[in-house]
């Protein structure tokens, strides 16, 4: 968590308004992340404990080169590793970094019951307030990419700021200075957004990659985290990223029919009452009806 | 007069047992916090009421607690009520007369045993509900524990819960209405636990006769 000073656009479990709405900043920010070139060499991984401050834990050995099965409360970025045969029968080693995609449209923040225990910046990133959060665990399933992580320790949710702390200070996130192949790209989402469809186009054109791509999924509204993936039809391979993530419909209807049904249901059924009161009135046992035996 | 079990000495009956009325509370009780709370996490419109309830964070913390003490509630009520609670034929025509009931014509209702049909659906509806809120509630509870590919528990629960509280909270509204500012002395008989024997008559005038001849027959009572 961090407090930043850029403008709050959105706020879990809050009612009433906002104070970023209807701000319009120029640029929003956005993370590129190109598979074709990372080399996996986890620099980013350390880096990203190193600026959080989080210690190093033990790794779990999965016959992989993966320093754990899922990113972690303590470890928020984790370089994913599948080893894979393409339709060519050549076998690829994927490696793909994962972390929150700060979501233009956030599963965690609609789900989530706890007033300003996440926010949206208009920056578009999106950033748990842990002073707020109550540990309910909702965030951890409304993400479709299993990125919040409870804390049994602090009885709290956790992930990726997107270095918001680093990022409202003009800097570019830990991640993305340490990494030494220029695999990773910070900027604005417009110049991302080219600079990968740039890539995209050169592997498509020059190496061979007929299927290369964004991944920049509009289920979620879009991401603030970008993919350049050799084969954009399958994400699926590059340690389970979802083909079309979306928020869940679970969620959707639980948030939005069912809460109305519900909220007009209540005060249905207390109005309700008190006219039957105010119409019928109490009913009354007069004492001495016929019981002789009552006297 | 004659007094004994369910006769008190003051001329009353006894409807609720001291051992009957503190289950019910405990279930009231547990039940009230289990609403009041999970209102809280339901509609940032009710967000504050969880200050009241010792902080979004410690009710977050204690909901689930209450809700175990609440399901053992529900279990020890359905064994001290549950025979009673059994639908017999005789509630078809109850039923059937609800409009009476409703408009406060009770003279036209038939006779109801110790518990009416609307009663035993109130009992019920809180067991089965209950029980599948404490199902609901227990993955609602230690999301972390259910894996990835397990979510699909998560995502019906998260909706489920809320629709069986909807259940309860239905029934809850009449019940409190009719145990406090409907059903006059209905109060009173879960708190002391006596009525008037005109109440018992009025309300379950089947129990009552059924109270009248144990207590005649049975050689504990005296006659005085
Ligand atoms: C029987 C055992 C129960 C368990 C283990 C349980 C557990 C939970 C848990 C873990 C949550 C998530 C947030 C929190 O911890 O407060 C929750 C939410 C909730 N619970 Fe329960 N609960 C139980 C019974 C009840 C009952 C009897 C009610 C009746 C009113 C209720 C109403 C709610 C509501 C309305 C929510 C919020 C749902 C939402 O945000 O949409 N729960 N429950
Ligand atoms: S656990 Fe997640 S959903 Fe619950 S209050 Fe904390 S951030 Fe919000
Ligand atoms: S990836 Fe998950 S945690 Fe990150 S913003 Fe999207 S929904 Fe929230």
């Amino acid at each position: 968590m961090s407090q930043a000073s850029t403008e709050i656009v959105r706020i879990s479990g809050h009612a009433g308004s906002v104070p970023g709405a209807g701000l319009n900043r120029e640029f929003t920010v956005c993370k590129l992340v190109d598979t074709t070139t990372c080399i996996g060499c986890k620099a980013c991984e350390v880096a990203c404990l190193e600026w959080n401050g989080y210690t190093f834990t033990e790794t779990t050995f999965d016959n992989s080169y993966q320093t754990m099965p899922e990113t972690a409360w303590n470890y928020w970025n984790l370089i994913k590793f599948n080893e894979y045969e393409n339709e060519d029968g050549n076998l690829m080693l994927l490696m793909r970094k994962d972390q929150c995609m700060h979501c233009a449209d956030p599963g965690c923040l609609a789900a989530c019951p706890a007033d300003a225990a996440i926010v949206q910046y208009a920056n578009g990133i999106v950033d748990f307030q842990e002073a707020n959060c109550i540990g309910c665990g909702y965030c951890m399933t409304g993400c479709p990419f299993n990125i919040p992580k409870f804390s049994p320790t602090a009885r709290k949710v956790f992930k990726c700021t997107l270095c918001n702390d680093r990022v409202s200070q003009g800097l570019e996130p830990a991640c993305i200075k340490t990494c030494p192949t220029g695999c990773l790209h910070f900027g604005t989402k417009a110049e991302m957004k080219e600079l990968a469809e740039t890539r995209a186009k050169q592997l498509r054109d020059h190496s061979g990659y007929r299927n290369a791509g964004v991944y920049d999924p509009s289920g979620v509204g879009g991401t603030h985290v970008i993919y350049v993936l050799h084969d954009a039809t399958n994400p699926e391979a590059y340690g389970g990223l979802p083909k079309n993530p979306q928020v869940p419909l679970m969620v959707r209807l639980w948030k939005h029919p069912l809460k109305w049904i519900g909220n007009f249901g209540m005060i249905f059924g207390v109005v309700g009452v008190f006219i039957h009161y105010l119409r019928f009135g109490p009913k009354i046992v007069k004492e001495d009806e016929q019981h002789g035996d009552a006297a | 007069m004659i007094h004994g079990k369910y006769l008190l000495p003051n001329g009353r009956v006894l409807r609720y047992s001291f051992h009957e009325r503190m289950i019910h509370w405990t279930a009231a009780v547990s039940y009230v916090y289990l609403l009041l709370s999970g209102l809280a996490f339901w509609s940032p419109w009710m967000f504050w009421i969880a200050a009241v309830l010792g902080g979004a964070t410690i009710a977050r913390e204690l909901h689930p607690w209450l809700g175990i003490v609440f399901s053992v509630a529900v279990v020890l009520m359905d064994g001290m009520w549950g025979k009673q609670m059994k639908e017999t034929p005789a509630d078809k025509g109850w039923w059937e007369s609800i409009g009476h009931y409703i408009r406060n014509e009770d003279d036209k209702m038939p006779p109801a045993d110790r518990f009416n049909p609307g009663q035993k659906l109130l009992f019920w509806g809180f067991f089965v509900n209950g029980l599948l809120l404490l199902l609901t509630g227990l993955i609602l509870w230690l999301p972390q524990y259910i894996p990835w590919n397990l979510r699909i528990l998560r995502l019906a629960s998260i909706f489920l819960h809320p629709v069986f509280a909807l259940f309860t909270i239905a029934l809850f509204i009449v019940h409190v209405y009719m145990g406090t500012a409907m059903e006059r002395g209905a109060f009173g008989s879960v708190i002391r636990g006596d009525v008037s024997r005109a109440w018992a008559d009025h309300h379950h005038h089947s129990w009552f006769q059924q109270v009248l001849r144990e207590e005649e027959s049975s050689g504990k009572s005296s006659g005085d």
